[in-house]
């Protein structure tokens, strides 16, 4: 018998969503005792917490972007492996998001609730797939939660990209990626069709991409494009962080054609606002098909919505009959990770 | 229908000129025909569906879609066509063929009414995201994907290789899809025939004058000048009762001007200038503008802005192709076929009489009241040039009146496009008026983006950075008061009222003429400089 009420394990604070028994907040937004953080992006792992539980993968970017001492104590988990905190047994599952990154699932007196972070239902070939777990409360993302945002195939993406550089020999084709998970997932899938040649990186992917290679991920023949060099890259496929694109930086590139990869570009307004000449639709985030389809595998009792476009999924819930809420909480997506 | 809806993609997000040759290019030679024929038409205006309307997309997606969440959608997006193409829950109906874009053109040239909504849904389930866009975008008769009907004829130019006028010589006898000149361009045919009346004859442009080089090598009895007028260059034809109107660029503006098409009454093709006349006086371009850009004219329209030609040269006179006569030739022909057309949309630009380049300079500088005031300044042509497509150097020169110089201060910045993508290249700039507490403040009058050079352009997006004090998007404004500012001389053409713009004037062809590192912010112009000369034109 459920003698608890899901508001009774899991509750939204100005802190993040904290698990009342368990003590302890997940993906906390302010310093606390102790977190559990789903995976290594800036506005989900904060430094300066006493005590963090993640995986393995999450704890060593944590460690890579903010120093060894990011947080007091660390206690690195296995997927699958459940430990108990409080009387409540806490296991981290794969979200399928970037590489480490996990959905937190709770068990507590007959409950289950799952919070799965961010997280993706498609092919990546840099992190473990999504995996679904049975539960009564769905802690979901939704980020891309409208009917207008249905990422395409990757691949067909991908070949944008390559027949674009076999048209315009002559330029160097820069495009901005966020440095965890979206530079090692778009190189991947370059390896994939057939593009052997030297990637460029900008300096601020270099750390991030040795960690990805260090954990298994091979990704090519790479080299660095910001040394001081009379090199013009052309033809060279370049990545880095897309705020660089139209900065001082990118002068030093042939004519640069400036591409960006996130599931943003599906609209032609977004990609105009960033004058991207060649957007790509390749997100690390559920579509609004990847949701849906979630929440019918599923099947909760309850699905609450954490940070996004959450008013049409409200729309589709009713229409559906899932019962849903929006705890619309603050701090999290960072518009160019997705 | 996949490569071309590909092709629209890329367009509608490369500024450059070249890339999107490039594009076209490419597209044209890697797909087979009938399919770029008929993107061709697509592209260069001459498709168009009576019976796809927008309340069928409407209608198409209502019956498919929850309201609110289709309303959601659209709110975000803001274009039908894109949110539809979007969001459009295909029916799952596995193995449907992707209809070329040959089929669609096909299929509803001989569609009735009430089949039109079963087709789109079938079509649009059939497509991927990319694919609905540029259907429904072709259904709606607007591309708008940056390409004009001659960037796309340069670009097919571009295949044999050829100059883009051989193209628009023979552009007016062909029709999609096109494939005798696709046939012909890339070497397997003949050229078509170019006999057919009524087509477009590329025009002859002049060069610049530059007064310091030219005038030593020129004698002044050599050519012929008149009034360089401020409208836009038309070709009027009348050929074996085909009557047409082209621009410059060998567009079919026709339908735009029916009023000056009724009074062809004469069997030839004029080169001239498009103006709007009032009783044979010329009015302002921004007149002429309110004709532009609009596809069928009502009849008010055409009555408060009545257009004609002003006639300058003669390119045909009945069977006789003049354009290897010489101009003072073709000059006595067309005198005198302006004479007998009698018609109140048609008359002759004079030319001015002079005996030596100080005289002609100084009725430049001065011109007479009336129309030549109007002028953007004289054109020389040489008596005895034939009339010669393209800007051959020598035969023909435009000599501009100098334009308007005014100091204005530097306020907002914003990144330009390709090359120029880091750089702040496009500049906001204003002038000083009072405000209603009696405060000197600078209210921005225009927009300028080139006039500069690749240095003065680093220099000018190092202040930018330098003095920015805030940031929207993709603008910055940078410090700009009474005591900090940079001036920037500033050269125009002429200047019109607007009620779009703040400050109540609009620039023609404003750009960079100096920056004034040296002149404090507080010296640059008033807007009453400005108000003065609006009077005054």
């Amino acid at each position: 018998m459920k003698s608890m009420k899901p508001s009774d394990l899991l509750r939204p604070t100005p802190a993040g969503l904290c698990c009342v028994p368990g003590d302890f907040v997940i993906d906390p937004v302010r310093s606390v005792s102790r977190a559990v953080i789903t995976h290594g992006h800036g506005d989900h792992a904060r430094p300066g917490h006493g005590a963090v539980l993640a995986t393995r993968e999450t704890l060593a970017i944590m460690a890579c972007c903010y120093g060894e001492d990011f947080a007091g104590s660390v206690q690195p988990a296995r997927y699958g492996e459940t430990t108990l905190h409080n009387g409540v047994e806490v296991t981290l599952v794969p979200a399928g998001h970037v590489l480490g990154s996990a959905q937190i699932v709770m068990r507590a007196s007959g409950i289950t609730a799952v919070v799965s972070g961010d997280y993706k239902r498609r092919r990546d070939p840099t992190c473990a797939p999504f995996e679904p777990v049975p539960c009564d409360v769905f802690v979901s993302e939704a980020t891309f939660g409208l009917p207008v945002f249905r990422h395409p195939d990757d691949a067909g993406e991908i070949a944008k990209l390559l027949k674009s550089v076999a048209q315009f020999p002559e330029r160097t084709h820069l495009i901005g990626v966020y440095a965890l998970g979206k530079a090692q997932r778009l190189i991947c899938l370059l390896r994939e069709a057939g593009y052997e040649k030297p990637i460029y990186a900008h300096g601020a992917l270099g750390k991030l991409n040795a960690l990805y290679e260090a954990h298994g991920v091979k990704l090519g023949p790479l080299l660095p494009a910001t040394l001081e060099t009379t090199e013009r890259f052309e033809g060279a496929i370049v990545l880095a962080p897309p705020d660089t694109l139209g900065e001082r930086w990118s002068r030093r590139f042939a004519d640069p054609l400036p591409v960006f990869a996130s599931g943003w570009m599906r609209v032609k307004a977004r990609a105009r606002q960033r004058r991207v000449e060649l957007p790509l639709v390749i997100s690390d985030h559920a579509d609004w098909d990847e949701l849906i389809q979630t929440f019918e595998e599923l099947h909760p009792e309850e699905v609450w919505l954490t940070h996004g476009e959450e008013q049409a999924l409200l729309r589709w819930a009713t229409l559906n009959g899932f019962c849903a809420r929006a705890l619309s909480l603050t701090g999290y997506g960072d518009e160019e990770e997705a | 229908m996949r490569a071309f809806s590909r092709l629209l993609d890329r367009l509608a997000f490369t500024p450059s000129r070249n890339a999107k040759l490039t594009l076209m290019r490419d597209y044209f030679r890697d797909t087979p025909d009938p399919e770029r024929g008929w993107a061709l038409a697509a592209l260069t205006g001459a498709l168009g569906f009576e019976v796809a309307k927008p309340s069928v997309i409407r209608r198409a997606i209502e019956s498919r879609m929850d309201a609110e969440l289709f309303a959601l959608s659209h709110d975000y997006v803001g274009d039908l066509a894109e949110t539809v193409a979007l969001v459009w829950p295909a029916k799952g109906n596995a193995g449907t063929q992707e209809p070329e874009l040959s089929e669609v053109v096909d299929t509803l040239q001989s569609a009735l009414r009430h089949d039109v909504q079963r087709l789109l849904e079938d079509w649009l389930d059939a497509l991927d995201a990319d694919g609905r866009w540029a259907l429904l975008k072709l259904l709606t008769g607007g591309l708008r994907v940056g390409v004009s009907a001659r960037l796309a004829k340069q670009a097919l130019a571009s295949l044999r290789p050829i100059d883009v006028a051989e193209v628009e010589e023979l552009w007016h006898g062909q029709h999609p899809p096109y494939e005798d000149l696709f046939a012909w361009l890339e070497h397997r045919s003949e050229k078509p025939s170019r006999t057919a009346p009524g087509r477009f004859r590329p025009v002859m442009l002049a060069q610049a004058l530059d007064e310091a080089v030219d005038f030593e090598k020129l004698n002044a009895g050599d050519y012929a000048a008149e009034w360089k007028w401020d409208g836009i260059r038309v070709q009027a034809v009348s050929e074996h009762g085909v009557k047409r109107l082209f621009s410059r660029t060998g567009d079919d503006i026709s339908h735009s001007f029916p009023d000056v098409i009724a009074g062809f009454c004469f069997e030839g093709i004029i080169d001239g200038e498009l103006l709007v006349m009032h009783d044979g006086t010329v009015a302002s371009f921004s007149e002429l503008q309110q004709r532009l850009n609009r596809k069928s004219p009502d009849a008010k329209t055409i009555t408060t802005y009545p257009a004609g030609v002003r006639a300058y040269d003669l390119l045909l006179e009945n069977e006789t192709d003049t354009r290897t006569l010489p101009f003072r030739e073709r000059r006595s022909r067309l005198v005198a076929l302006v004479a007998r057309a009698k018609s109140p949309r048609l008359d002759l630009s004079p030319l001015v009489e002079f005996a030596h380049w100080p005289e002609l300079a100084a009725i430049r500088a001065n011109p007479p009241p009336g129309d030549p005031d109007r002028a953007e300044g004289l054109m020389l042509k040489r008596w005895d040039s034939i009339y010669e497509a393209g800007r051959p150097k020598g035969p023909w020169f435009k000599w501009k009146r100098d334009p308007h110089l005014i100091d204005a201060v530097l306020m907002y910045a914003q990144r330009g496009h390709g090359k120029r993508s880091s750089f702040y290249s496009d500049y906001t700039f204003g002038v000083w008026r009072e405000d209603e507490s009696g405060t000197r403040v600078l209210t921005p009058v225009g927009k300028a983006y080139f006039g500069f050079t690749d240095e003065e352009l680093r220099e000018l997006d190092r202040f930018v950075r330098n003095n920015t004090v805030e940031r929207f998007g993709p603008v910055r404004a940078v410090r700009a008061d009474r005591d900090f500012g940079l001036v920037l001389e500033v050269a125009f053409e002429g200047l019109q009222r607007s009620t779009r713009h703040k400050s109540g004037v609009a620039m023609r062809f404003p750009r960079i003429n100096r920056i004034r590192w040296d002149k404090p912010s507080r010296e640059a112009d008033e807007l009453a400089t400005l108000e003065r000369m609006l009077e005054r034109g």
